[in-house]
């Protein structure tokens, strides 16, 4: 065990260390403005590399499709509602083609550009835009009605968005797994170490996003009036705080935040219909070790995850995932009792 | 009127009765999801294209999924002996599914035809007949061509699974019976991203060949971050990851690779003497017709084998009993044991009592990766 293995290890820890940071912080910020735990988290990242992967066949990527479904039902869902609410068709109809249309105009630029060989820049930017266009989407369907209920009922609407974008992963791409191209060929070498353009971009962007996140939520207004809507509905909707607004927008955060976290792992390893769960428990435990509400500790937690699976890969490579899992345990106890009982959540 | 009518629906009845016992029932569950999705879909593929019957009698083929989860196949395999009355079961094709079935078929007395390579304890597989050539068999390939190209040390990066394991075991019998052996084993899960600190491991122990065992494209991942890791020396891999999705994944990464095969994946490379040429191309085929160039594997090779012996099996096993009966069974089981010879797209099978694996020890051929395609190394 010499210095260049260690730092190999360190390297590796923390490159992933850095993508499971990211869904940490998305599983955070979801939870922060919503109480939802987010699994389906992982499910982003799959999809965007999946559908950059498909873009680079010169096919029209499934998730388009779906895209265009779940548009209409939340459409047809927002114009009901407002009929409900206010018996004038046109303002109904306004609301259904609001929801509409961003993701057919998403839509119909995918389908034009699948062909045409683009470069990977622009098919990576369709890519975001496909997937970030799915969070207000799956929020709409599928907790904007249930945005009162406990954090249980919550939690098991998750599993069942979980269950159910992995499934449509399965159909729409199909169980062989794709690996993208990188972005950034350049390798730096230092000592014995070799770092990619890839691995750079990762920490550039990780480190970005925390810093921020992290700025958005205590320093400006509009990230203060996101987190009071967990903390009291009722109070911020007085206060003119738009709830299934604040939900719409967090969840397409999150869902943009997938999406870069699936550009960004794609090149550096295969990814399947099922990989996103994974890496999206392993965020969850991120997520877990910052109390679920900091992120700058999120983002601790989640290079302590990376550097324990590196090194416990290289020591004992059949027990890695359970001495990842088994961390949440002790994390959780010291947690719970040096925390005591703070905020009302 | 009244009683003219249920006369009508009791004969209705009656002659749909009559009608369901003479078919064969055939009981399929298959890693339709999960992290063996690639092998399980390719299988029910080939088995959409089967024929409606054989030899005069109506297939009832049931399609369950058991999503790589062996409690599920487990599931599936009493489902099919109780409620469906299945008259041979086939599956799984993930070893760590099969392998509890097979003690559900033995209770139950029914033929399973496993589609991988299932190690069980002596006597347990009395009722079972692996379609896969097993691991020693295609292990004896491969260490036949380690010895040629005087390999001395061998590193392992495998699955923790029963795939991983029964190829460990099967491996490192079989080198060490030609003076290879095996310095360095790491392991790893199906579902796994990154194996850096395994591959890392690996090298440093510096070994002359490398033998990765994972299945479909999960194979080009161990593969490519061992190439990552600057190891020069050669690199084999199993006959789970004789499929094209292999090249696509891996890309330049896995020229150079050494894979054992059946002979089905590289049918028109065969030697014309070759007994599973004509099998293969015709397999090859069809397959390729209904699925487009290039879709050929390794998994829909033994779906379409398992049609094979049962074309030949299924009217010596009608001369004991009638479908659905017990007689029916035990009748097809004797027949698989008793019918010597079979020929098929992925070697030679040939059933013995005592002997429920088949193959012969040179059925398996050892393909190289060249240029993004196979070749056969002789």
């Amino acid at each position: 065990m010499d210095f260049s293995i260690v730092s190999i290890l360190m390297l590796d820890g923390v490159t992933n260390g850095a993508v499971y940071a990211l869904l940490g912080l998305a599983t955070v910020l979801v939870f922060s403005v919503t109480r939802v735990i987010f699994i389906p988290q992982g499910e982003f990242v799959a999809y965007g590399a999946l559908t950059l992967a498909i873009f680079r066949t010169g096919q029209v990527p499934g998730t388009v499709w779906l895209l265009l479904i779940m548009a209409v039902l939340a459409a047809a869902m927002d114009v009901r509602l407002s009929w409900l609410h206010t018996r004038q068709a046109p303002r109904a109809l306004k609301a259904g083609l609001t929801t509409l249309a961003i993701p057919v105009v998403v839509s119909g630029l995918s389908i034009w550009a699948a062909p045409h060989d683009l470069p990977l820049l622009v098919q990576a930017l369709l890519t975001v835009a496909i997937v970030t266009a799915f969070g207000p989407l799956v929020y709409r369907l599928a907790y904007q009605s249930l945005a009162d209920a406990s954090n249980l009922v919550l939690l098991i609407v998750s599993v069942g968005v979980h269950f159910a974008m992995t499934g449509l992963g399965l159909l729409f791409f199909g169980a062989e797994g794709f690996r993208n191209p990188s972005f950034w060929d350049a390798s730096m070498v230092l000592g014995p170490l070799n770092i990619s353009g890839q691995a750079m971009i990762i920490f550039g962007v990780s480190l970005a996003l925390i810093v921020l996140l992290w700025q958005f939520f205590s320093r400006t207004l509009y990230g203060k009036a996101l987190q009071a809507t967990a903390v009291n509905r009722l109070g911020a909707r007085l206060m003119g705080i738009s709830t299934h607004g604040a939900g719409q927008t967090t969840f397409a955060m999150a869902a943009l935040i997938g999406a870069l976290s699936g550009l960004l792992i794609g090149p550096t390893t295969t990814v399947f219909y099922d990989s996103g769960f994974l890496i999206g428990l392993k965020g969850f435990v991120a997520a877990v070790m910052g109390g679920l509400h900091s992120y700058p500790l999120a983002a601790v937690g989640a290079l302590f995850v990376g550097l324990v699976e590196s090194f416990g890969s290289f020591w004992a490579s059949a027990f890695k995932e359970v001495i990842v899992f088994t961390l949440v345990l002790p994390i959780l106890l010291w947690r719970s009792v040096a925390g005591g009982h703070g905020e009302e959540h | 009127m009244k009683f003219v009518k249920s006369l009508i629906a009791a004969a209705a009845t009656l002659a749909a009765a009559g009608g369901a016992l003479a078919d064969i029932t055939i009981g399929v569950s298959l890693p339709l999801t999960g992290p063996a999705s690639g092998l399980g879909i390719p299988v029910n593929n080939q088995i959409k294209l089967w024929p409606a019957a054989i030899a005069g009698e109506k297939l009832k083929v049931i399609v369950l999924d058991d999503a790589t989860d062996p409690t599920n196949g487990v599931k599936n395999a009493k489902r099919f002996v109780t409620e469906d009355k299945a008259d041979v079961i086939i599956g799984s094709v993930a070893t760590p599914v099969a392998i509890p079935m097979a003690a559900v078929a033995a209770e139950a007395e029914t033929v399973q035809l496993a589609l991988s390579p299932i190690g069980l304890p002596p006597g347990k597989d009395g009722w079972t007949f692996r379609m896969a050539q097993s691991n020693p068999v295609m292990a004896h390939a491969i260490v036949g061509l380690m010895k040629k190209q005087g390999i001395k040390t061998v590193g392992f990066l495998g699955y923790t699974d029963a795939y991983g394991e029964s190829w460990l075991k099967d491996f490192t019998t079989e080198a060490d019976k030609n003076g290879i052996k095996v310095i360095a084993t790491e392991r790893f899960a199906r579902s796994d991203t990154s194996v850096t600190a395994q591959a890392l491991k690996l090298v440093a122990a510096n070994p002359d060949a490398m033998l990765v065992v994972a299945s479909g494209s999960g194979a080009a991942m161990p593969h490519m971050a061992i190439v990552d890791r600057g190891y020069k020396g050669k690199i084999y891999q199993t006959h789970a990851a004789a499929s094209r999705d292999l090249m696509r994944v891996g890309g330049k990464a896995v020229e150079g690779a050494y894979v054992v095969s059946g002979p089905a994946v590289i049918a028109e490379q065969l030697p014309d003497s070759h007994p599973s040429k004509a099998a293969a191309i015709q397999f090859v085929q069809q397959y390729e017709k209904a699925y487009g160039a290039g879709s050929r594997n390794q998994f829909a090779g033994h779906g379409n084998d398992t049609l094979t012996v049962l074309e030949k099996a299924v009217p010596l096993a009608l001369k004991s009993g009638k479908p659905g009966t017990k007689e029916f069974r035990a009748g097809l089981r004797n027949a698989l044991e008793t019918m010597g010879r079979t020929v098929v797209a992925h070697g030679v099978l040939n059933w013995t009592k005592d002997d429920h694996w088949g193959y012969t020890l040179e059925t398996g051929v050892m393909l190289k990766v060249v240029n993004g395609d196979w070749k056969v190394e002789q």
